[in-house]
């Protein structure tokens, strides 16, 4: 990993913040654009899911992954606290790895 | 009344400060398979640790270490990320009125806005509270990352995160970021959306391009929604 990666990075995840902390605070944007921009993180934080539970690189696949993402999405739905869930996602990975499921 | 210079002093706060450190130390463990998955990924531990410390957005974090993981170039890794660093900057446009304080202040008020202070402080009645839950858990959160992060990066190739399923705590992590979200229609719609757009063109585009294609995803706001005058019986809390 690059060094311009992280100072880039920080630079522009600050920007972003600063930008709606210190110049757009005062206005309002138009309701289309604040509707849009609200649903970023369900648009994006989905593909995040999808993308760490089934692609490996470029490829595709159903590993034991899927097992503990699964766990995951149970826990919530039973609302289990944030910590558990993610710790039963990987235990129940690790577990399925060692009975050999890769 | 609130006693402005120590608001966590004030008994009405507990809960605030209770349902923070919780948040932190779950942060904390969190940062830990960052720290890990970060090293394993090919960053040096002050990079992993400078990342934490300047960029503080967790899903942007994982999200650019994941795409270089994978072998993805910089310039994708970076889009990516900042798609969804773009998010604080929504929060801040709440934040940036609520906040108050001299420049200093407000430039770190700033770096703390993200996810948990946001909807920590929003879910208070008061101003002076609002603002108090705002610094509490923004504070707990920035110590805990960091600290998680150190020990993350430190443990790093000692621990193979393959072994421990810590592949896997990122989507799970992410899943219960992006559950709140699902709630209404049109997140759920978006997030079906986006996770369509990503998965297909996953096997045709660079490692991180997808992510960035999803956050089209969010066009689906554009419309105004339809007025909500019959309410439907046991609506959804």
């Amino acid at each position: 990993m690059s060094w311009t990666l992280v100072l880039v990075l920080a630079a522009g995840a600050y920007a972003c913040k600063a930008v709606g902390f210190f110049v757009l605070a005062g206005r309002t944007l138009p309701p289309a654009v604040d509707r849009c921009l609200s649903l970023i993180p369900a648009a994006v934080v989905s593909a995040l899911v999808v993308k760490d539970t089934f692609a490996s690189g470029q490829d595709l696949s159903i590993d034991a992954r899927v097992l503990g993402v699964g766990a995951a999405v149970i826990a919530l739905w039973r609302r289990a606290p944030f910590v558990v869930v993610v710790v039963i996602a990987a235990a129940v990975t690790a577990v399925a790895r060692r009975l050999g499921w890769n | 009344m609130t006693d402005p210079r120590h608001p966590w002093r004030d008994p009405a706060l507990r809960p605030v400060v209770t349902a923070s450190l919780t948040l932190a130390t779950a942060v904390g463990v969190f940062a830990i398979s960052f720290g890990v998955g970060a090293v394993s990924a090919g960053a040096s531990v002050a990079q992993t640790c400078a990342m934490s410390l300047l960029v503080f957005t967790g899903a942007s974090q994982l999200s650019a270490i994941s795409v270089i993981g994978a072998g993805g170039s910089t310039a994708s890794a970076l889009g990516g990320a900042l798609v969804l660093a773009a998010r604080n900057g929504v929060y801040a446009l709440t934040m940036g009125r609520r906040i108050e304080g001299r420049l200093p202040t407000r430039l770190v008020a700033a770096q703390f806005t993200i996810d948990e202070s946001t909807a920590m402080s929003v879910a208070q009645d008061d101003p002076v509270a609002q603002r108090a839950a705002f610094w509490i858990t923004g504070g707990c959160i920035y110590l805990f990352w960091n600290l998680g992060t150190l020990i993350g990066a430190l443990l790093g190739t000692a621990v193979d995160p393959v072994t421990f399923g810590l592949d896997a705590a990122f989507p799970a992590a992410y899943v219960a970021m992006v559950w709140p979200q699902l709630r209404t229609p049109r997140g759920r719609w978006a997030g079906m959306l986006g996770a369509a757009i990503c998965i297909s063109l996953v096997p045709v585009l660079p490692v991180g391009v997808p992510i960035l294609c999803a956050a089209l995803a969010v066009l689906v706001g554009i419309a105004p929604e339809h007025s909500t005058s019959a309410p439907r019986a046991g609506a959804s809390t």
